[in-house]
C-alpha cells in the first residue's frame, strides 16, 4: 500500500514555498539532457508544464488527443484568471486570494498548496504579458480587472470573453519555440492507454496513435498526467467532446490513489438543455454576472404563462420579479460562489418558478436590461449628449455591453435565437468542472514514484468547491511554476539512469492488456452504441448524483451505474477496424473508464455525509436550505486505492490542518 | 430560415476509408431533426442510425462545440462551415434548414490538408508554421517585468486581441482558390507585431513563418478576400497587409 504523506514543508505558510524550493534537490543542466519526461495533456496545465520543461533542458514528449495542442479544452475558459496583483488598490493580497479560495473551497482544500498558488498567481500575469497575451487594457494602456463571484476585490485579468483561448495560445506559442528547436516532441492525436511500472518507478506508458491504430511504447524518467477533469461522466457538461478521464483513471488503476471524487461543479450560468437531441452543453461565462441580474417571476401563474408562451419576460413588471440571489445573499448578491448559486435556482425551478419553453421547463433569467441603462446614462454623461432620450441611453449601452461580453452575446444568440440585448437570457447550471482528481503531494506526485498530477486532472487547490477564474490560475500555476522546480528532486535521482528501455515484461504486459481490451472492443457483438450506455450513465448521474444528493438516491445509483456497466461489457457495439481512425473505439475506452469512476463518485458522496462546496446532501442543510458541513467528522481528503471493482475500492483519509484560516460556516448573506 | 419544428433530410456526405483511398459521395436520409439541434447534433444523429443499421459512421473532427477550439471543419453546401458569417460549424443549427433539403457534406480541400478520412483532414501544417516564429522568445520562468511596466496603446492591444482570436480552423485556406494560408499566418504576425514585447523579432519571425509556409504547399494570396468572408473570428485582411509589410521590412534587413 502506498503510503499517504502530503509532503508539506515545515515553517509559517508564507515561507513554506521558497523554503522548499531552496532546500529541494537540482538537476545540473547537462544532466537534465539525459532525462525524458512524458506529459500526457496540452491544456493550460499539461501544455504550459510541457513548455517549461523543455526550456529547463530536459527531453519531453508530449501528448494529445486533439489533432494540434492548440485545441485542448482549456481553450473555452471565458471570464478570466485570478491574480493577487492589487493593480486596483482594493485591498487585495496574496493573503486575501489565499483566503478567498480556501473559504470559497468550503474548508477542503490543502492550506500550503493553496498558499503557494496565491504566492505566484502574480508571476503569471507578468508571464503571460512578457509571451504577447493581449489581455484588456484601459485607455491609459495598463490591464483592467474585473470581479468573479465569491470575492470582494477585482483581480481577475481577461481578454474578452475568451481568457482560456488567450492563455493557451501563449502557452501553444511556448511549446511551439521548444517544438521548433526539437526539445519537445509532440505527439498530436495520440491517447494514453496505460501507465507502465517499473520497479515501482512510473517509466513510461502505452499509447494509440489515432490515425493509425498502432499501439506504441513510450518510455521516461516520469510521467506527468495534466488531461483534466471528468465532468463528461455526466454526459452532457460543459466539457469538450473528447474530454475523458482516461489517463487519470489508468493511473489510479496501477496505483495512484483518487481524492474527492463527488467533488464537482455544476455551474450555474448554462444555455438550457433543448432536448433529447442534445451532445453538449455551453457555458455563459460567470463574468455575465458582473452585470446581469438573475430572476425569476415572483407569481407562479406568471412562470406558468411564461412556460406556455403567454407572457414576455419584458413584460412582467419590476414588482413582480424575484431577485432570489440579491433577495437571499444580500451582501454578494449576483455574484454569491457557483455552488451557492446553482442550488438557488434548482430550489426555484423545483418550487415551480422556472422560466424554461424547452422539454424540462428549466431556467432562470439572467437580465442585463439595468446594467444596459445604467452603462448608457454613464456614457451619455461622458460624450456630453443633454437630455438623452430613453431610446439613445439604451443604444449607447447596448454599445458598452457588446463591448464587454460581445462574444457571449454573439454565441448566445447563435445557439437559442434570441437576442439577449433585447430579452433576458435564460440560463440554467450545468456540470463544468470537477475538483476530486488524482491525490497528490505538496511537489504534486502521486502515490506512484515519478508520475505526477496537474491542473484540474488533481484535487489540491479547490476543495469541494472551486471559485470562478480560479481554474486557468491553477493550470499555469502548476505548469508554468510548480511542478519544473518539484519534479527535479525526484530526477536528480536519475541522472545515472540511463534511457529507460522499451523492450522489458512491463512494457510487454502493459501492451498486452491494451490490445486485449480493443480487441475485446472490436469483436463484441453487442447491439447497443457507446452513447447509448454513455447517456444513460449520464441520466443515473444527474439525477441522482447531481445538485442535490441524499442516501437513498445514491445507494439506487451504485446500483444502476453498476448494472449499467455490465451490460455495457456484453452489449457494447464497437463498429469500424482497430487499425485505423476510429472514433466509436476511442469512445468505447472512455466510457469503460467513465462507467467505474461514476460508481466510484457515487460512494464518495455516499461516504461523505456532510453538505460542503458542490456536495450537496439534503440530509444535511439548515431551515434556510444553506449546506450544513460536520467539520468534526470530515475534515479531511478521501483518497480511494483502487482494488478492482469500484466497491472494492479502499478508502484512506488525509487529514486538513487549517492552521492560517478558522474554519466557519460559509456565508454570503 | 426553417418553420418546421422537425426536419427530414438527404445528406450527401464524403466517404474516403484513409489518406491512400478513393473516396466518394454516398447519400443518406435522416428525419425528425429539431430545429434547435446543432449540425454536429444532426451528425451525432447520422451516426447513431449508421451503427444501429451496422454500417460504420461518419468520422469528422469536433471537439469543444462551442466554436472557440477550431477543431470542427466542413465544407456544408459549398461553404467553409456551412451557411452563415462568423460561425464555426458546430455553431450552425438546423434552423438555418428547411424540410426536405438536400445538404452537401464535404471536408476542407487543400493540398496542404490531406484528407485522412472522411471528413477529417490534416492540419498539422499549421503546427508546422507556428513552430517556424508563432512565439515571442521568453523563458517561462516568471522572472520578467512587472505586467503593468510597459503600458500598451489601448487600439492597439484591442487590434492584437482581435488578430490572436483566430482558432487555427483552416477555414481560409479551405475557401481560397490558391488554398493560400496568408490570414492564418497574418494573424500570428500581426498579434505580436502589434505589441511592444512581439516587436523586437517581428521582421524575422514573418520571414520565418512564410518560408515554412510556402514548403507545405500552401497557395498565394491574389486579394479575393474569400478568407476573411469564411472565417468564423472574423480576422480582417489588414492583417495580410501588415505581414507583407513586415515580410518586406524582413528582406530588407537581410
Amino acid at each position: 500500500m502506498a503510503t499517504l504523506d502530503s509532503r508539506i514543508p515545515e515553517g509559517p505558510i508564507a515561507d513554506k514555498w521558497t523554503n522548499h524550493k531552496n532546500n529541494i534537490k537540482l538537476v545540473n543542466p547537462a544532466n537534465k539532457r539525459s532525462i525524458d519526461v512524458i506529459v500526457v495533456g496540452t491544456g493550460l496545465a499539461g501544455g504550459s508544464a510541457a513548455a517549461t520543461l523543455a526550456e529547463l533542458g530536459y527531453n519531453v514528449k508530449a501528448f494529445c488527443y486533439q489533432d494540434s495542442p492548440r485545441r485542448a479544452h482549456s481553450i473555452a475558459a471565458q471570464g478570466g484568471i485570478n491574480a493577487a496583483k492589487n493593480y486596483q488598490g482594493d485591498g487585495d493580497s496574496t493573503y486575501r486570494l489565499f483566503y478567498d479560495t480556501v473559504k470559497g473551497g468550503d474548508y477542503r482544500s490543502r492550506e500550503a498548496n493553496v498558499y503557494r498558488l496565491a504566492e505566484v498567481s502574480t508571476n503569471i500575469i507578468d508571464q503571460c504579458v512578457a509571451q504577447g497575451v493581449p489581455f484588456a487594457r484601459d485607455y491609459g494602456g495598463l490591464l483592467d480587472n474585473r470581479s468573479f463571484g465569491g470575492v470582494q476585490v477585482s483581480r481577475t485579468f481577461y481578454a474578452k470573453g475568451q481568457t482560456g483561448q488567450q492563455l493557451l495560445l501563449g502557452c501553444y506559442s511556448a511549446m511551439s519555440r521548444q517544438i521548433g528547436k526539437g526539445k519537445l516532441k509532440m505527439y498530436n492525436r495520440h491517447e494514453m492507454l496505460d501507465l507502465v511500472i517499473v520497479d515501482g518507478k512510473a517509466r513510461g506508458i502505452i499509447a494509440r496513435n489515432l490515425v493509425t491504430g498502432e499501439i506504441e511504447r513510450h518510455s521516461a524518467h516520469a510521467v506527468v498526467v495534466g488531461s483534466g477533469g471528468y465532468g463528461n461522466v455526466f454526459f452532457l457538461s460543459t466539457n469538450a467532446m473528447g474530454s475523458n478521464t482516461s489517463a487519470a483513471w489508468k493511473i489510479h488503476q496501477r496505483g495512484a490513489y483518487f481524492a474527492n471524487p463527488c467533488f464537482t461543479q455544476i455551474h450555474p450560468t448554462c444555455i438550457p438543455q433543448h432536448g433529447e437531441q442534445q451532445s453538449k452543453l455551453t457555458l455563459m461565462s460567470e463574468s455575465l454576472r458582473n452585470d446581469g441580474r438573475i430572476w425569476v417571476p415572483a407569481k407562479k401563474e406568471d412562470a406558468e404563462a411564461v412556460r406556455a408562451g403567454k407572457l414576455k419576460p419584458t413584460d412582467i413588471a419590476e414588482e413582480d420579479r424575484d431577485y432570489y440571489l440579491e433577495r437571499r445573499y444580500p451582501s454578494f448578491g449576483n455574484l454569491t460562489p457557483r455552488d451557492v448559486a446553482s442550488r438557488a435556482a434548482k430550489e426555484r425551478c423545483d418550487a415551480g418558478f422556472g422560466v424554461g419553453t424547452n422539454e424540462t421547463g428549466e431556467a432562470v433569467y439572467l437580465d442585463f436590461e439595468s446594467a444596459i441603462m445604467r452603462y448608457g446614462q454613464e456614457d451619455a454623461n461622458v460624450k456630453g449628449v443633454h437630455n438623452p432620450s430613453q431610446e439613445q441611453i439604451r443604444q449607447l449601452g447596448e454599445k458598452v455591453i457588446e463591448t464587454k461580453y460581445g462574444n457571449l452575446f454573439q454565441m448566445y444568440e447563435k445557439i437559442t435565437a434570441d437576442n439577449p440585448y433585447k430579452t433576458p437570457m435564460k440560463i440554467y447550471p450545468a456540470v463544468h468542472y470537477t475538483m476530486g482528481g488524482v491525490w497528490c503531494d505538496y511537489n504534486l506526485m502521486t502515490t506512484i514514484p515519478g508520475c505526477y498530477a496537474i491542473g484540474e486532472a488533481n484535487f489540491s487547490d479547490h476543495g469541494a468547491n472551486r471559485l470562478g477564474a480560479s481554474a486557468l490560475m491553477q493550470g499555469l500555476a502548476d505548469g508554468y511554476f510548480v511542478l519544473p522546480y518539484t519534479i527535479g528532486d525526484y530526477l536528480a535521482d536519475d541522472i545515472r539512469t540511463g534511457a529507460i528501455p522499451t523492450d522489458t515484461p512491463e512494457f510487454d504486459e502493459a501492451e498486452k492488456a491494451v490490445q486485449e481490451r480493443i480487441e475485446f472492443f472490436i469483436n463484441n457483438k453487442g447491439s447497443k452504441s457507446v452513447d447509448h450506455f454513455h447517456k444513460r450513465l449520464g441520466k443515473v448521474m444527474w439525477n441522482k448524483v447531481g445538485m442535490a444528493r441524499n442516501e437513498k438516491g445514491l445507494n439506487e445509483a451504485i446500483e444502476e451505474i453498476r448494472q449499467i456497466r455490465e451490460e455495457f461489457w456484453k452489449e457494447v457495439k464497437v463498429p469500424g477496424v482497430a487499425d485505423g481512425i476510429n472514433p466509436e473505439l476511442e469512445k468505447a475506452g472512455r466510457v469503460a473508464d467513465f462507467l467505474e469512476l461514476g460508481e466510484l463518485f457515487a460512494r464518495d458522496a455516499l461516504e461523505r455525509e456532510e453538505s460542503c462546496g458542490g456536495h450537496f446532501r439534503e440530509e444535511h442543510q439548515s431551515d434556510e436550505g444553506e449546506a450544513v458541513r460536520d467539520d468534526k467528522k470530515f475534515t479531511f481528503v478521501s483518497a480511494w486505492e483502487y482494488k478492482g471493482e469500484p466497491s472494492d475500492a479502499i478508502l484512506h483519509k488525509e487529514p486538513l490542518v487549517y492552521d492560517n484560516i478558522e474554519l466557519k460556516t460559509r456565508s454570503y448573506k | 430560415m426553417s418553420t418546421h419544428k422537425n426536419l427530414n433530410l438527404t445528406l450527401k456526405v464524403w466517404r474516403q476509408k484513409d489518406q491512400k483511398a478513393k473516396g466518394n459521395m454516398e447519400t443518406y436520409q435522416v428525419s425528425d431533426i429539431s430545429t434547435d439541434s446543432s449540425f454536429l447534433e444532426m451528425m451525432d444523429i447520422l451516426n447513431e442510425q449508421l451503427i444501429n443499421e451496422g454500417k460504420e459512421p461518419v468520422a469528422f473532427d469536433h471537439d469543444c462545440r462551442e466554436g472557440i477550439c477550431g477543431t470542427c471543419s466542413l465544407y456544408i453546401n459549398g461553404e467553409a462551415h456551412g451557411p452563415g458569417r462568423e460561425i464555426t460549424t458546430c455553431q450552425l443549427h438546423m434552423r438555418e434548414f428547411n424540410d426536405g433539403d438536400t445538404i452537401y457534406i464535404e471536408p476542407w480541400r487543400a493540398n496542404a490538408f490531406p484528407v485522412i478520412k472522411d471528413l477529417m483532414v490534416d492540419r498539422t501544417a499549421f503546427d508546422r508554421i507556428m513552430a517556424a516564429g508563432g512565439f515571442i522568445s521568453v523563458n517561462t520562468s516568471g522572472n520578467t517585468v512587472d505586467a503593468n511596466a510597459i503600458p500598451i496603446e489601448k487600439a492597439n492591444a484591442d487590434k492584437a486581441m482581435d488578430a490572436a482570436t483566430c482558432i487555427g480552423c483552416g477555414a481560409c485556406v479551405a475557401t481560397c482558390k490558391n488554398s493560400s494560408a496568408m490570414l492564418f499566418v497574418s494573424a500570428k504576425v500581426s498579434q505580436f507585431a502589434l505589441l511592444p514585447q512581439g516587436q523586437v523579432e517581428s521582421a524575422e519571425r514573418a520571414q520565418n513563418m512564410v518560408k515554412v509556409m510556402d514548403e507545405e504547399g500552401f497557395g498565394n494570396c491574389s486579394n479575393t478576400g474569400a478568407c476573411e468572408v469564411e472565417c468564423p473570428k472574423g480576422i480582417s485582411l489588414e492583417n495580410i497587409a501588415r505581414l507583407n509589410r513586415e515580410y518586406l521590412s524582413g528582406s530588407v534587413k537581410k
